[in-house]
């Protein structure tokens, strides 16, 4: 079933201006990353930007979303302010979490946005089980899992699948499929390559959409969605993508040729969608370079607001890692406890 | 007459029911809790009872249903897990540590996990050595996580109730060699959860322990008392966070402490609660802390080298005279 798309021109330079906020942050954290202003790992969303755009515009705001440690672009893509993500990627405490978690750990409670989890494949079961707390709780709302595909060969992915089809639980997966775990090729770790077949395997759903098209993923997300929304059962989408930069900051890429980076940025969403709207809706390099004059100055005031953002005081170290609990003797315990019993 | 005397089994059964009627958002889940009635027979009942909605078999996936655990605890719902015994919960170890402990404080606090986790544990049903272990220490060294260890049959009965009024993630460990026991339950909890209680005064050594070998302690006090020694037997009840007040406590008071617990020595919560004791009450011991553990052995099948690896009240009786020699 094909669903009407809101192919007009303002929702198509809309879901452009999105893909660029994305490559552009990314561009810059690259740079702010390079300057040491952001540390510990990097993984850059530049490639596969369609993915997210495609089909957060698609969702409601009390869908759940979990995400990996690849997420800046769906944090933003979500809605979550930009100066937010870039400060907690700086580390301080005006960050989405508070300073403590960093560019792997994005969470954002009031956009429903649950992580930011670096565990490959560990993402899926919490997203299922948001999901069961939904529908036992007669809510509308949907959980979207996104994973690469390196995460399909983790003992957690089979359990998962297994478990949202058997109990029916309204879960959209969403594989990113960028084609390399790291830098071991699909090829050198899946005995079936064609993920969506994998997945349907389990008895529900599963397509293959073209990642570099952020129409094709639109449209394969609303479907996806008003089936979800109308039986209540999970579904599969695969998206076929690729990312152009390194898996994290550490990475050499001697697993592939530079050809085929080449060969996969000629058919880049971004560019894609201008050349597209460039040929059909007339899109001129005034409107483009106001989009970008707009993205550079929200990345410009996110840089700011992280740079003056406050350090958390050493003396709240311990903070967060209990619940603030009725009884303060509990409290001190616990504190003398995160503090290797000093006192 | 307030108390009821029920199996430990029966008071566990008890408190997850309670827990059923009382909050709608409880539901039990695990491998076999339902139709079957759960491996150890703790759930037996429930599901005729509360329908399969409420109480969930789940297939064979630790790390799958312990996670969805975790989801369903962050979407608003009071899960109870089972997991069939510690052993097989290092199959979902990774959801335990990397999500459930990590998670309010990766968010910056925004979120929590009001989970309970119950595992069975301990040896002495000739079980091998994939079925037997006392591994409260691995969970007790993560933060995030609080572990107990209910040794009575009022602390079988309760400390659900406490665990799942908590918001962070819970693990209760059940020892297995306490299930077919029976004696008094209380009609309310004793202390709150995070509390150590001492289960017999004493003034000469301090017997500080949990779980499966709290018996063993009280025996050991009662034979020692036969020869004039008067032993103080703590109960930890929780393992993280450790109620250090009510160590140095016993230990300031008896001057000497010994410490029975089943896991292996090495690495042990014993040698944490040694050096508890070495830094808050170095000055008040009259002798060595001694520490009594398991054998370095994985757990035997044959019963007499089961037993032979396992704290036994006999050691504990030497090791309180042997300590008592310097007086």
């Amino acid at each position: 079933m094909k669903h009407k798309l809101h192919l007009d021109r303002a929702h198509l330079l809309e879901q452009l201006k999105q893909m660029l906020r994305i490559r552009r942050f990314e561009e810059k954290c690259a740079e702010l990353y390079a300057q040491e202003k952001i540390r510990g790992f990097l993984h850059l969303y530049i490639g596969e930007e369609a993915i997210a755009v495609g089909i957060m515009s698609t969702l409601s705001a009390k869908d759940n979303i979990v995400a990996t440690y690849r997420e800046h672009g769906h944090a933003l893509a979500r809605g979550l302010p930009m100066k937010g993500i870039l400060a907690e990627m700086y580390g301080r405490t005006n960050g989405c979490s508070r300073g403590r978690g960093g560019s792997m750990h994005l969470f954002d409670k009031s956009h429903h946005f649950y992580g930011g989890n670096a565990i490959v494949g560990g993402g899926l079961p919490l997203a299922v089980g948001l999901a069961m707390a939904n529908k036992r709780q007669g809510k509308q709302a949907l959980t979207v899992c996104f994973f690469g595909e390196g995460a399909v060969a983790e003992g957690e992915f089979h359990e998962a699948m297994n478990l949202a089809v058997l109990w029916q639980l309204p879960v959209l997966f969403i594989c990113e499929n960028n084609r390399y775990a790291m830098g071991t090729a699909l090829a050198l770790s899946e005995s079936e390559t064609n993920i969506a077949k994998k997945a349907s395997s389990y008895g529900m759903t599963a397509v293959q959409v073209d990642g570099m098209n952020v129409v094709d993923i639109e449209a394969a997300s609303l479907t996806a969605v008003e089936h979800i929304r109308q039986t209540n059962k999970p579904y599969f989408l695969e998206c076929q993508s690729y990312r152009f930069r390194g898996h994290s900051s550490f990475d050499g890429q001697l697993y592939r040729d530079k050809a085929e980076v080449k060969l996969w940025q000629e058919k880049g969403p971004v560019i894609r969608l201008i050349t597209w709207l460039k040929e059909n809706n007339g899109l001129e390099d005034e409107e483009l370079n106001n989009i970008e004059n707009e993205i550079k100055h929200e990345i410009q005031a996110a840089i700011t607001f992280a740079e003056q953002g406050p350090w958390e005081p050493i003396s709240d170290l311990v903070k967060d890692v209990y619940s603030p609990t009725a009884t303060s003797d509990n409290t001190n315990n616990v504190t003398n406890l995160s503090q290797g019993n000093q006192s | 007459m307030s108390a009821q005397v029920l199996t430990y089994r029966e008071a566990l059964r008890s408190g997850i029911e309670q827990a059923l009627v009382d909050d709608e958002r409880v539901f039990l889940m695990g491998e076999d809790v339902g139709r079957y009635g759960g491996c150890y027979g703790v759930s037996k009942g429930l599901f005729e009872h509360y329908g399969e909605l409420r109480i969930i078999d789940t297939p064979l996936c630790e790390s799958g249903f312990v996670g969805l655990g975790i989801g369903a605890a962050l979407g608003g719902m009071r899960p109870i897990i089972e997991v069939m015994t510690v052993n097989f919960s290092l199959l979902a170890m990774d959801q335990i540590v990397n999500s459930a402990a990590t998670l309010r404080h990766m968010s910056g606090g925004q979120l929590n996990v009001p989970l309970v986790i119950r595992m069975a544990c301990g040896a002495g049903l000739q079980l091998g050595a994939q079925h037997s272990h006392s591994w409260e220490n691995l969970y007790a060294h993560i933060p995030g996580l609080k572990v107990l260890s209910p040794a009575t049959y009022t602390d079988a009965r309760h400390m659900i109730t406490q665990a799942l009024a908590d918001p962070d993630p819970v693990i209760i460990f059940e020892h297995v060699m306490l299930l077919n026991t029976r004696g008094e339950v209380l009609e309310k909890s004793e202390a709150s959860m995070e509390k150590a209680l001492v289960r017999q005064q004493g003034s000469d050594v301090s017997l500080i322990t949990y779980g499966g070998s709290l018996g063993k302690a009280l025996a050991a006090a009662k034979q020692l008392q036969a020869v004039n020694i008067s032993a103080e037997v703590v109960d930890l009840r929780c393992l993280r966070p450790l109620d250090n007040k009510a160590i140095i406590e016993s230990v300031t008071k008896t001057h000497r402490a010994i410490i029975i617990d089943e896991a292996w020595l090495t690495g042990s919560l014993a040698g944490e609660i040694s050096a508890i004791i070495m830094e808050q009450a170095f000055w008040h011991l009259d002798a060595p802390v001694k520490r009594i553990c398991t054998a370095e052995v994985p757990i035997p099948y044959p019963s007499h080298l089961e037993q032979a690896a396992l704290p036994q009240v006999e050691q504990i009786v030497s090791a309180a005279q042997a300590i008592m020699v310097a007086r």
